[in-house]
């Protein structure tokens, strides 16, 4: 177990399609929680900035972007890509370098300006890089990697798409709880199976949006909380930003072909089951400990498969769990209580670290309507292309 | 009529007929298969590693899952945009002797109705796109015994 660092703040720009820089959404995030944090600007020792990928040259260097927006005050940078994990793997660049005591308070920062439909790889012609290839030989999206897993859960574990359609239905009814939502409505069951099928069996409503938005934390070492007068602050206790084992068996993103099992026996657990172990192992805490959890909802069907991968329940448990209302608000561990992916829609460096955002407000009890009732202790479930894992457990 | 076939990815399939096979590497210290074909070093992390050795992958599977993609995909998937978005079938395949799951789109004509998990399929050699000089090639999987 390493020791805890403290999350002073938590702020985010709302989420949706505004048509503006990426810049503008991480710097009012940003703001917001310097201003939650009660910590000036000027006090910041580090900044890092998850990448973000589109926006030109000022995106792969979003630390120093977000810092010379703020006003350049000297501070220590850093700027990190881990496609969907970057937010995860800035959170962990912040945490190392307070605990090895190069900063005391650190303010990291994720934003992001999606294009419309789906995402693609930069543009050229690179038939060495497999993002690129698996869109080039197969037209293969990352819903069509959603639609496979569906796919595979109906036939091994017999789900259903009722079941995919209730974790829209459970999820949307939160996000219409969340002011930093983009999607603010409720949704039926006959609304998602009216929606159109966009990779066989999902169909739109099963598969989260692309959008703008941003989050922000200011994280500390315990001895700067105190010293701040904060003395109960929601900690981080453990973040795993793990590779997957090999042989990794499942098809993964972007990936055309899995690893061969013939020269090493694989373990039986799956490079997502993998992330959260190391999570756990890490805080010391298991699955009977979470008040909540947030997990990353590319696809209703991915839901359910995080159920398992985070030992919420047994493997082909998670549909049960679902029906069983033990994931809805006032269920055994009610997970995306903020609306998840389904309500948000994906701002890529920004949405892990907008996970720890809603763990910091459920932790503090201040979730307004979506608060779950006597919140202890959360983890985040995440995964980022090309093999990044990421989870953080947060505790209060 | 397009007057040269040309693979749309160098050395990752050959042949012709039922002579059309994927081509993986297979490293000679620990017989890890690799495809796509990894031609630097093995990736078994367990292994001192050894020269590796192009071979023909398994020529049929089992279906892990299937898919399809009823919406255009975005370049550098090349599609004509003045005509409709015809939806193709995507298909995970599981050779057996070599333990690895494949992915690859279904033979014109195919759609998930057509499909089960577990059902058998073959590789079959296809066209991914064409201009008019070029037929770009690929590799389709096809339940086994249909001809379409
Ligand atoms: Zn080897």
């Amino acid at each position: 177990m390493t020791q805890d660092v403290a999350v002073l703040g938590a702020g985010m720009h709302p989420w949706g399609k505004w048509g503006r820089s990426f810049v503008e959404y991480g710097t009012v995030a940003a703001r917001a929680a310097l201003a939650d944090a009660g910590v000036g600007w000027s006090d910041i020792g580090s900044v890092v900035g998850a990448d973000t990928v589109r926006g030109g040259y000022p995106g792969y260097v979003a630390g120093a972007t977000f810092a010379k927006a703020l006003g350049w005050q000297g501070a220590r940078v850093a700027s990190v890509y881990a496609a969907c994990a970057s937010g995860a793997q800035a959170i962990a660049a912040a945490r190392a370098q307070i605990l090895a005591g190069l900063a005391d308070v650190v303010l990291v920062v994720g934003a992001d300006a999606a294009p419309k439909g789906f995402f693609r790889p930069a543009g050229g012609d690179r038939p060495d890089d497999p993002d690129w290839l698996r869109f080039r030989l197969l037209g293969a999206t990352n819903p069509t990697y959603f639609g496979l897993y569906a796919r595979r859960r109906m036939a091994v574990h017999g789900d259903t798409p009722e079941d995919f359609a209730l974790v829209k239905v459970k999820n949307a009814a939160m996000g219409a709880l969340n002011p930093y939502a983009r999607y603010r409505k409720r949704v039926t069951a006959e609304e998602v199976a009216a929606s159109a099928v966009v990779a066989d069996p999902l169909r739109l409503l099963d598969i989260c949006a692309t959008s703008d938005g941003a989050a922000a934390l200011v994280l500390s070492s315990m001895d700067f909380a105190r010293r701040l007068g904060a003395a109960r602050p929601v900690r981080i206790r453990a973040v795993s930003t793990v590779t997957p084992n090999f042989p990794n068996t499942v098809l993964d993103l972007p990936d055309i072909a899995t690893d061969s099992a013939v020269a090493v026996e694989p373990t039986g657990e799956t490079f997502r089951a993998s992330i959260a172990r190391a999570a756990f192992e890490e805080a010391g805490l298991g699955p009977e400990d979470l008040s909540l959890a947030e997990v990353y909802d590319l696809s209703t069907a991915l839901e359910l498969q995080w159920y398992e991968d985070l030992r919420l329940c047994g493997e082909g448990e998670g549909a049960k769990l679902l029906r069983e209302g033990a994931t809805a608000p006032g269920g055994r561990i009610p997970v995306n209580a903020s609306g998840g992916l389904a309500s948000f829609g994906e701002a890529v460096p920004a949405q892990a670290i907008a996970q720890v955002c809603e763990l910091t407000w459920q932790l503090r009890g201040t979730a307004g309507e979506r608060q779950i009732a006597g919140a202890r202790v959360g983890i985040t479930a995440n995964q980022g292309l090309f093999g990044h894992g990421s989870s953080v457990v947060a505790v209060r | 009529m397009p007057h040269t076939r040309t693979p749309a990815v160098a050395g990752w399939f050959d042949g012709e007929g039922d002579g059309f096979r994927l081509l993986g590497t297979r490293c000679s210290a620990c017989a890890s298969v690799h495809f796509p074909r990894e031609d630097l070093h093995c990736r078994n992390p367990h292994c001192t590693g050894g020269p590796l050795e192009e071979v023909p992958l398994s020529r049929s599977g089992r279906i892990w899952s299937y898919t399809d993609s009823r919406y255009r995909p975005p370049s550098p998937y090349v599609s004509n945009p003045e005509l409709p978005w015809e939806p193709y079938a995507l298909i995970a395949v599981e050779l057996e002797a070599e333990r690895i799951v494949v992915l690859g789109q279904t033979a014109p004509g195919i759609t998930v109705a057509d499909l089960t998990v577990g059902m058998e399929v073959e590789v079959v050699p296809g066209v991914l796109d064409e201009d008019a000089e070029t037929a770009w090639t690929t590799w389709h999987w096809r339940p086994t015994g249909v001809t379409v």
